[in-house]
């Protein structure tokens, strides 16, 4: 199945990924989703990963910690400090990862439009390493090197 | 080259409109520079040199044929790219497919209890 429409992954700049996704439900609600551990258990994380630690001190200056458990029993744990918050509209926090180094930001906005919320993400990698540590994850998927798939690939990278 | 130096190059390269109109045309088969020009209001020189970034980049490469010198798209730099951005879309389109539901069931449970408030007040 192609998600491309919902999902919208760009790269304004090398060390800058954008995220928007369009939600069915006032920003509300979509920002509670976000921001309250007993809803967040409920959806986030990658297929078959369950958020098993969830903390979040929601406040300038608080720290959040998640701790995600995969199908193999594997953890993965990431921490942040919350720098701005303005309930429904925006949020800004820091995002680190247990195994890796560095830091990078992330800024979360919500807007409503008729009953419906759009999120725009931007994470901003602190450091090149930090960058590099996520692209080498998800480059352990594997992706295909075939030139049947350049067309999508150019879609992905170029939206 | 590092895989990070690989990296930059490669979104340095894709950053412009003109090389990504380049990269498309490419998608879909070997071209001469004179025929990527075409679409392009830009002298070839110009052309000649949105192709170098690309080919020091290693998106595309020159084919065998001496005389026309046809263009060719090289999947791997893209792949590695594409890749990271996979990568990181699948793990919040996972997440984001079960919070489309949970926002469901969180309007669903807001009727109910307007509901209930409704009659609740009629009552008094």
């Amino acid at each position: 199945m192609k998600n491309t429409g919902t999902l919208k992954v760009t790269t304004p700049t090398s060390r800058e990924i954008v995220m928007t996704r369009v939600f069915d439900a006032p920003r509300r609600l979509v920002f509670d989703a976000f921001s309250k551990p007993e809803l967040l258990k409920h959806w986030f994380g990658p297929r078959g990963w369950s958020l098993v630690v969830c903390e979040i001190d929601l406040k300038v200056g608080g720290v959040w910690r998640f701790v995600l458990r995969g199908p193999d029993g594997k953890e993965m744990g990431m921490r942040g400090v919350y720098r701005e918050i303005a309930p429904p509209e925006r949020s800004v926090h820091m995002e680190s990862f247990d195994d890796y180094p560095g830091e990078s930001q992330v800024t979360a906005v919500f807007v409503e439009h008729g009953g419906k919320t759009t999120l725009t993400a931007t994470v901003l990698y602190a450091s090149q390493e930090i960058r590099d540590a996520v692209i080498n994850s998800g480059m352990e998927h594997g992706a295909a090197e075939s030139y049947d798939k350049l067309a999508e690939m150019l879609e992905v990278i170029t939206v | 080259m590092t895989a990070s130096q690989r990296l930059d190059a490669t979104f340095a390269a894709l950053a412009d409109p003109t090389r990504r109109a380049i990269l498309a045309r490419l998608a879909s088969g070997d071209a001469p520079v004179a025929e990527l020009a075409k679409p392009f209001a830009m002298s070839q020189p110009a052309i000649s040199k949105h192709l170098k970034v690309l080919e020091r980049a290693g998106l595309i490469s020159r084919g065998r044929d001496a005389q026309r010198r046809p263009r060719r798209i090289e999947a791997k730099p893209l792949a590695g790219a594409s890749g990271w951005l996979e990568g990181y879309r699948r793990f919040w389109e996972g997440s984001f497919q079960r919070l489309d539901a949970l926002l469901d069931e969180m309007k669903t449970q807001e009727k109910k209890a307007c509901a209930r408030s409704a009659r609740g007040e009629k009552h008094r």
